[in-house]
């Protein structure tokens, strides 16, 4: 298992303009969409690293800007990293799938592109999971508004 | 989706089954294409149940929101409200009483019992035996009694709390537990003469629906099914939580990756709990069974991860917190969306007789995916 420091250290190397925050049990590491497939694939195949399993995708609406959290494990080594991918454009979220990397991400991200309308770019099968095909607007936004299902208590 | 169903342009015939479907045990909506009786193609068709639970926790305080988990794996309730109560615990920083603790892994290994056994029985009956159905319920309605004394709820229980437990064990519980004990133990050798060892079961289960370790990885499949495939991947092991790690217990671990191993990983599981309960039993320690905790609880700013074992594996409650006295942000990480996953893949090239076996050795539990 590596520390934070040395996961760290690897991850700046790939991608410089990362933020790191070691004050949780778990390094968090966040970076811009468009760094965030490079940084994937690093996590993924470097020999130190091995961030084989993706155990929790899921979108983050942060009113100004909307993310993408991924908590990756090793289970050779069994470090953990969380992953906090930001995307500014609220109007039209696109960010890379990692759906090759983790096969797992497939239907975790058709999950996130349905609740909170980030479109994930060369997705083999992007479409709506829980809700209908003609469902209007994103239900996990905090703008969202339903007058008819009432979903706030 | 009726306009999906036909015969494609390659002469392949899509069919659904389900969301009404007695092997579906649920609401799940499969659309299959066959070529012959071989599958080429399993697309599951979620939302049958979805409740929006995540967005519903928003608008709930920290109390509120574990009432909502019982409905999601509604067989691992207790282990539900358990994964909420640490994630709460973990952002208050509250230390809980050990006879809570002691409390907590009793139930929550007495729900892995009556988990599997459910399971066991609808197992053997999705391929054709209907007897270990009925022997399955006859020992599983002895756990239901001894929640309902204790919880006051057969099911959707509501009993872990943070801070500890909502009430103190019910009087009869040591007892009707060892009674439980006694008889499960001395039925239990019937499960494998009924099922384990019966030919015919095992010609259904052997070599189907394969999985191997590199694969349950990359689907992030969890619990039995990883176990199964020979990958380590008991939370209880791997990040001990309330006392595991002082709990003499093996992690059942099989490398078949196929539909028998998953159904031994879990038979195997059983006599586990048994194990884990027959350490507890006797050595509940006295003393409080909640801690002293504010009536209103308000997590300060920042993010809370919480990890279970359920009876179908991880349980993930991500809280992000504002500081408020509801949170920002919920997430469910549950173990049975990630196994669905890897159902496609598992079943292409079989034959659709066993598309049956294959969902039965996954136990799926479609409120629990569609959360």
């Amino acid at each position: 298992m590596m520390s934070h420091e040395e996961i760290k250290s690897l991850i700046l190397n790939y991608s410089p303009e990362a933020v790191c925050d070691e004050s949780g049990p778990w390094l968090q590491v966040s970076i811009q969409s468009t760094d965030w497939l490079p940084l994937a694939e690093a996590l993924r195949n470097h020999s130190q690293l091995q961030f084989d399993y993706l155990f929790c995708l899921t979108g983050v609406d942060w009113k100004t800007h909307l993310s993408v959290v991924y908590h990756l494990t090793s289970k050779v080594f069994g470090h953990t990293v969380v992953v906090k991918v930001k995307i500014d454009d609220r109007i039209n979220p696109v960010v890379e799938t990692v759906s090759n990397i983790w096969r797992t991400a497939e239907l975790h991200e058709r999950e996130a592109y349905d609740l909170f309308g980030i479109r994930f770019n060369s997705h083999p099968d992007l479409r709506r999971l829980f809700l209908t095909d003609e469902w209007v607007g994103w239900p996990l936004r905090k703008d969202y508004e339903d007058p008819i299902n009432m979903i706030k208590l | 989706m009726l306009e999906e169903i036909g015969t494609t342009e390659q002469g392949d015939l899509v069919i659904n089954i389900g969301p009404q479907h007695p092997s579906t045990h649920g609401v799940l909506h499969l659309v299959i294409t066959l070529n012959g009786e071989t599958i080429k193609k399993v697309e599951p068709h979620l939302g049958y149940i979805h409740r929006s639970i995540e967005k519903m926790c928003e608008s709930l305080t920290y109390r509120q929101f574990i009432y909502s988990t019982s409905r999601m794996d509604y067989l691992s309730a207790h282990i539900n409200n358990h994964g909420c109560a640490l994630a709460v615990e973990q952002g208050l920083g509250i230390e809980i009483p050990p006879r809570a603790r002691a409390i907590r892994v009793l139930l929550s290994e007495l729900t892995r019992l009556a988990s599997h056994q459910l399971w066991w029985g609808a197992m053997a009956m999705d391929v054709g035996a209907i007897t270990p159905f009925f022997h399955a319920f006859r020992e599983r309605e002895m756990i239901n009694d001894i929640m309902e004394e204790t919880c006051g709820a057969r099911l959707t229980m509501n009993y872990m709390v943070p801070g500890g437990v909502m009430f103190d064990l019910h009087p009869n519980f040591v007892t009707r537990t060892k009674d439980f004990l006694r008889f499960f133990r001395s039925k239990f050798n019937e499960y494998d003469e009924l099922v384990t060892n019966n030919i015919i079961f095992q010609e259904r289960m052997k070599g189907v629906g394969v999985l191997s370790s590199a694969d349950a990885i990359s689907y992030g499949c969890t619990g039995p099914v990883a176990r199964a495939s020979g990958v380590s991947s008991d939370i209880r092991k791997i990040a001990p939580y309330e006392g595991y790690d002082q709990l003499q217990f093996a992690e059942a671990i099989q490398s078949g990756g196929d539909c028998f191993a998953r159904y031994l990983v879990r038979m195997q599981e059983m006599r586990e709990s048994l194990a884990i309960i027959d350490q507890l039993i006797d050595t509940i320690p006295d003393g409080e069974f909640q801690a002293k905790t504010k009536a209103v609880l308000k997590l300060p700013k920042g993010e809370y991860y919480s990890r279970v074992e359920t009876a179908r594996g991880e349980f993930g409650v991500y809280i992000i917190s504002e500081g408020a006295t509801t949170p920002y942000r919920m997430k469910f990480r549950s173990p049975g969306f990630s196994n669905l996953s890897a159902l496609d893949h598992m079943s292409r090239g079989s034959k659709i007789g066993d598309l049956v076996a294959i969902m039965g050795s996954l136990d799926l539990v479609i409120p629990d995916i569609d959360r």
